[in-house]
Order: C-alpha cells, then sequence, then structure tokens
C-alpha cells in the first residue's frame, strides 16, 4: 500500500493497514524467547526481565522452558565444544519463525576463551544469527537494544517476493547442522553452508564496503 | 414454544464454536498460503531437549513405593477420625461406638491384607 496514501487516510481519521503489516506487528510485539543461559550473559538477560529493565515492555517477558514454544534464542554466554550441539539442536527444535541473539563476546567469538582449546568462537559458525550484542556482559540496556533491533528487522520483512524471510521460503532450510563432539574437536568444525572464513587482506582495510552492514 | 426458549441459547452455542474455529481455520489457511511447512528430525522429535533420549520409555516400574504410599495416606486420614473420636470417647452411645470400631475394623483388614500380599516388605 502506498505510504502517502495511508499518511492522508489516517489524517482523515481512518486506519489502513495489509497482511503484511499485521503480520510483522504481530511477530515483533510477542517474541518469546527460550529460556536458557549458559554463562555470566545470562545474570544480564535475567536482569532485563526484573522490574527495574522491564523486558515486558517488549511482549517479551515470556521466557518458555520448551524450545517448541520459543521464537527467540538469546545465546547468553560462553558456547562450550562440549555445549555447541546442543544448543544447536535446541535451535532446530524451535519452530519458525525463530530468531537468535547472540549476546555476549563469547557467543559472537569466543570471547577472552577464543584462543582456548574448549570453547567454540562464535555460535554463528552453525546457526544464523540475527543480532549481535557485544559486551562482557552487555548491560540490560544493551540487551534491550538488541530487542528494538530484532523489532525493526521483523518490521521491515516482506511476506512475499524473493526477499521474503527464511520462514517463508519452503527452499531454506529450518534445521542445521548439529555437530558431534569429536575427540579433538567438534565435528565439522563450523557449518560450510552458514559461515565461512573472513578473508582478512591488510591492503583492502577500510575499504572493503561489503562487510560495513 | 419450547423451540422459541432455546434458540437463544442455540445461537450462543454457535457463537461460541465459531469463535472457537475460525482462529484455528484462518492459521489453516494461513499456513497454506504463505507458511511452509518444514518438519525435520530433531523438530519432530518425542521429546525436546538438548540432548538425545536414550533407550525406550516403556519400562516397568516397581509399584513398591504407590502401595506403601497409599496404606500410608489411608492411615493418615484415620488419624483424623481417631483424634475426635478418642476425645469424645466416653460421651457415645454403643451404636456410635460399634460403627467406629466397624470403620477401625475395616481398615486394620486392609492392613493385614497388604501384610500377607508382602506389600509392607520392601525388596
Amino acid at each position: 500500500m502506498d505510504e502517502k496514501l495511508k499518511t492522508e487516510l489516517s489524517r482523515q481519521g481512518i486506519f489502513a493497514t495489509t497482511l503484511q503489516d499485521l503480520y510483522n506487528w504481530g511477530r515483533k510485539s510477542s517474541i518469546w524467547p527460550l529460556n536458557f543461559g549458559l554463562a555470566c550473559c545470562a545474570i544480564e538477560m535475567i536482569a532485563t526481565t526484573m522490574a527495574r529493565y522491564d523486558l515486558a515492555r517488549f511482549g517479551a517477558e515470556v521466557f518458555r522452558p520448551s524450545p517448541r514454544q520459543a521464537d527467540l534464542m538469546i545465546v547468553a554466554g560462553t558456547v562450550t565444544k562440549k555445549m555447541a550441539p546442543q544448543v544447536v539442536r535446541l535451535y532446530n527444535q524451535m519452530p519458525e519463525p525463530k530468531y537468535v541473539i547472540s549476546m555476549g563476546a563469547c557467543a559472537i567469538s569466543g570471547g577472552p576463551f577464543k584462543q582456548g582449546y574448549n570453547v567454540l568462537k562464535g555460535i554463528d559458525r552453525y546457526i544464523p544469527v540475527d543480532v549481535y550484542i557485544p559486551g562482557c556482559p552487555p548491560r540490560p540496556e544493551a540487551l534491550i537494544d538488541a530487542f528494538m533491533m530484532l523489532q525493526k528487522k521483523i518490521e521491515a520483512q516482506y511476506l512475499t517476493g524473493e526477499d521474503r524471510p527464511r520462514h517463508l521460503n519452503a527452499g531454506e532450510p529450518s534445521e542445521f547442522l548439529v555437530p558431534r563432539f569429536g575427540a579433538h574437536d567438534l565435528e565439522p568444525p563450523q557449518n560450510p553452508a552458514i559461515w565461512k572464513a573472513p578473508l582478512v587482506q591488510i591492503s583492502q582495510a577500510g575499504t572493503d564496503e561489503s562487510r560495513n552492514d | 414454544m419450547t423451540n422459541g426458549l432455546y434458540l437463544p441459547i442455540i445461537v450462543l452455542l454457535l457463537a461460541a464454536v465459531a469463535f472457537a474455529l475460525t482462529p484455528l481455520v484462518l492459521a489453516w489457511i494461513w499456513a497454506k498460503r504463505f507458511s511452509p511447512h518444514k518438519p525435520g528430525p530433531s523438530k519432530n522429535a518425542v521429546y525436546e531437549c538438548g540432548l538425545e533420549s536414550e533407550g525406550d520409555a516403556w519400562i516397568q516400574f516397581k509399584p513398591g513405593y504407590y502401595l506403601y504410599g497409599i496404606i500410608f495416606l489411608v492411615f493418615d486420614v484415620e488419624v483424623i477420625f481417631l483424634l475426635p473420636f478418642a476425645v469424645a470417647f466416653t460421651g457415645f452411645s454403643i451404636g456410635e461406638s460399634l460403627a467406629m470400631l466397624v470403620f477401625l475394623l475395616l481398615l486394620v483388614e486392609g492392613l493385614v491384607w497388604a501384610y500377607q500380599k508382602k506389600v509392607l516388605v520392601w525388596t
């Protein structure tokens, strides 16, 4: 629907909407996170839901203990290699549409344990992440910011067409490869369909526009 | 005449059924039209958990604790009746006393039965 016409109509007291807007409004106003925390970031996540920060304002206070009732996975904390298969399997068990917030330095890249042997260097090696929040741990305000960012992302999604999100596209997968906890490392060490090692070229530093999103 | 009396109830009944079915039908149409069905081995697993379930759920449980608990419960309830019985014991007539003693006898019979069935023996 034409935005100008919509504004003009609403000025005249007529509220017009589209199925897509209604659908996105419904999804963004009731994001139910999965009730699980991995490390210290989870304490900040708990604080976010409590009275002082009050995540309920965003319709996201209902933390579900079952992946079958959850829309959003907040990967809150260090993902050890032993825990990674369980996290991916829980993500697979969530129904579409599902979103992931990668909370804190550890979930993004392994954080302070990146050089260690037992920590996964970022959950985005196995599951698609929607919003990353840096911090160690991020403050509750940062998590709320991530929520609002996710809501904006949902709001802008299309119901039909080529640009429609994954859950509306029959060709895109809903489940991702669950790694196996092997003798030396996770097998495979990353899901090649999801994650590719970033190409670092010092000579192109600062000029590569495609990686500035 | 009677049919006319029941008409509002029928209307309300239809409204209630429609109220329950409309969202379900709308959700079904929505799923058909926009949202593709995406099942998978993890999503269709019987038990939702990060770890895969191992073994069979169809195993036999020992009912020992259950029987023990039931017998305890019977005597637990009995105590509630015994306390006022004991307090008012001297004021009872023969009939009332007999009724209470029959009640006690029934419970004691149950205990004897359980004892003979070796329910009280924990092996």
